[in-house]
């Protein structure tokens, strides 16, 4: 089922055209009431009122995470105070948090987002969905909150943590719907196998996973550990929240809801716009947001678009799964290693779980990775023999996926702490004094 | 005839061992035999014990992970050759030991023997009337 047919259909003429129209429209908001936004566009020698077209995009300039950070916290807000009704914040790693403030319009523009989402993944009226992304300033919870209500799911609004609670609310509440972040799933399906709960006493048929790069072998061990079909939503908190883009049925690529968030992808050097199936840096222009709408927000996520028409008879652009964010790409004695492909190379092997970290050090002026897996409890020997076998063969695929080779240490199952709200598995010291 | 060893993998971390067998000592199990496995990074504990099955349920809730293996335990003459007697018979029978350990107090000589055919290690045991531990033997010891 399509939430919404007439803009996740539209064909390419009337989706520039719409896409176009509210272009004009938010340059001109901007202008109007943004100080950064009026000084930029003077700088830049661009006229306002000479935008018409999407076409016109690529002559705009960027938004960055720097601009809203020296913006912060309402100094981008295209609204009044009194219009906003909700601010939300995604946890700066490094400084202030990110700050994002949204109308009631927006709202209602994030829950139908969430809602054509949901539906894209086959979920609908008579299904019980059990939230467990954290509820607060984070945009997890709350965003996929709104868009159950709006398709009637039965909402379990339990947020993340307390395991026992959420193996209980499942179970006896029938849940059939699971949305956390992948790292969170694959804890939860390993704590039902622990519990030793019974298969049927688990209703669960479709699981919404994201807030963090996985790849799709971990997907296959989510699906495989709950027994339920594994859907990727991608989102970020300065574009919207969760809800930017969903997988459907195909698999092949999420669809952008580029009738409200426009795509594009660039060189994140030479920042030019690339052609369709180029790798590059995604950049969102939020053309109907009214609290703050961002003008070619770049992302540093790395991914390509696809207008090709889907199977499923969407015509809404596609984004592959991220290969990793620019700021999550580690740079290892010159080569670019994104810790999505050290994922995979575990995935596909039985004797490991989907818990990793890497620990990046300095030694001697030259950089080492440490690997540490988790060996897998159900399936692991007591003899050295082929613990030393399993340790041999992940350095190998290692080397071979990535050209260089790490520093593998199996460690105990669960000693790996569980992320449950992201994974925390990069450790670079190599910056530490 | 089938012994259950418990298996423990540890990382190499100071305080391990000693919080495993804190966790034994409380629970009231006793160790009959004990040996250590190590590499650069962990090692494996493996214990005979006189109640595994407690023992698992109890360093498992303690966030250890444990594998029960079967071995065979043999109890020999507590004089010179009584080993080698023994690895002569599994060698003539051509049975690849993965690991073993031993001990003797004078009152027993014990081997814990690991191979991939446990059955097999404990029907040729017997054929030589060797005699061969249980495990309320060992709850007894």
């Amino acid at each position: 089922m399509i939430w919404n047919t007439e803009r996740e259909c539209a064909d390419r003429q009337q989706m520039q055209e719409l896409q176009s129209r509210e272009l004009a429209a938010m340059i001109r908001r901007m202008q109007e009431n943004v100080p950064f936004y009026r000084d930029k566009f003077r700088e830049e020698g661009i006229e306002p009122g000479d935008i018409r077209s999407v076409e016109q995009l690529k002559q705009l300039p960027f938004t960055t995470k720097a601009d809203l950070r020296d913006n912060y916290p309402f100094g981008l807000f295209t609204v009044p105070q009194t219009d906003v009704v909700r601010i939300h914040a995604s946890s700066g790693t490094t400084g202030k948090p990110t700050v994002v403030g949204y109308t009631q319009g927006d709202i209602a523009l994030w829950a139908e987002v969430v809602a054509r989402s949901l539906t894209m993944a086959g979920i609908h009226s008579g299904d019980t969905i059990q939230i467990a992304y954290g509820y607060g300033p984070f945009t997890g919870g709350l965003g996929l909150h709104y868009g159950a209500e709006m398709v009637g799911a039965t909402v379990i609004p339990i947020s993340t943590g307390n395991t026992k609670k959420q193996l209980q609310f499942m179970t006896d509440f029938k849940a059939t719907i699971l949305a956390c972040t992948p790292s969170y799933a694959a804890h939860l399906g390993e704590s039902i196998l622990k519990e030793g709960i019974s298969p049927a006493d688990i209703r669960l048929r479709i699981g919404v996973f994201g807030a963090e790069p996985w790849t799709n072998e971990m997907r296959t061990e989510i699906e495989k550990l709950l027994s339920i079909k594994a859907y990727d939503i991608y989102g970020l908190s300065e574009v919207i929240g969760p809800g930017v883009s969903m997988e459907c049925a195909c698999q092949c690529g999420n669809h952008v809801f580029e009738d409200h968030f426009i795509p594009e992808i660039i060189d994140p050097e030479t920042l030019e716009v690339l052609p369709d199936g180029a790798l590059g840096e995604l950049v969102f222009t939020t053309v109907s947001k009214e609290a703050m709408p961002l003008l070619r927000y770049r992302t540093r996520d790395l991914t390509r678009l696809h207008h090709g028409k889907c199977d499923c008879g969407r015509t809404l652009v596609r984004m592959e799964k991220c290969l990793g964010r620019t700021d999550d790409m580690l740079i290892i004695r010159g080569v670019n290693v994104f810790p999505s492909q050290v994922e995979s190379v575990l995935m596909e092997m039985a004797e490991t779980t989907p818990h990793y970290q890497l620990i990046i050090r300095r030694e001697n002026n030259l950089d080492t990775m440490e690997i540490r897996v988790e060996i897998n409890e159900e399936n692991w020997s007591d003899s050295i023999r082929e613990l030393e076998g399993i340790r041999r063969l992940i350095d190998h695929n290692i080397k071979s996926m990535l050209g260089i080779g790490a520093i593998i240490k199996l460690v105990e199952p669960n000693s790996i702490e569980r992320s449950e709200g992201k994974a925390k598995r990069i450790i670079d010291e190599r910056n530490k004094p | 005839m089938l012994i259950k060893q418990l298996s423990v993998f540890l990382e190499d971390r100071s305080g391990r061992l000693t919080e495993l067998t804190r966790i034994l000592a409380e629970n009231d199990v006793n160790i009959t035999a004990l040996s250590v496995a190590e590499t650069a990074d962990y090692g494996i504990v493996r214990l005979v014990v006189g109640r595994p099955e407690l023992a698992k349920v109890a360093l498992e809730k303690a966030g250890f992970s444990i594998g029960l293996t079967e071995v065979v335990c043999v109890n020999m003459p507590d004089k010179p050759g009584s080993l080698y007697r023994i690895l002569e018979i599994l060698t003539d029978e051509k049975i690849n030991i993965d690991y073993m350990y031993a001990f003797s107090n004078k009152a027993v000589a014990l081997a814990v023997i690991r191979a991939a055919d446990a059955a097999h290690v404990i029907e040729v045991l017997q054929q030589h009337r060797l005699q061969l531990l249980t495990q309320s033997d060992i709850y007894q010891l």
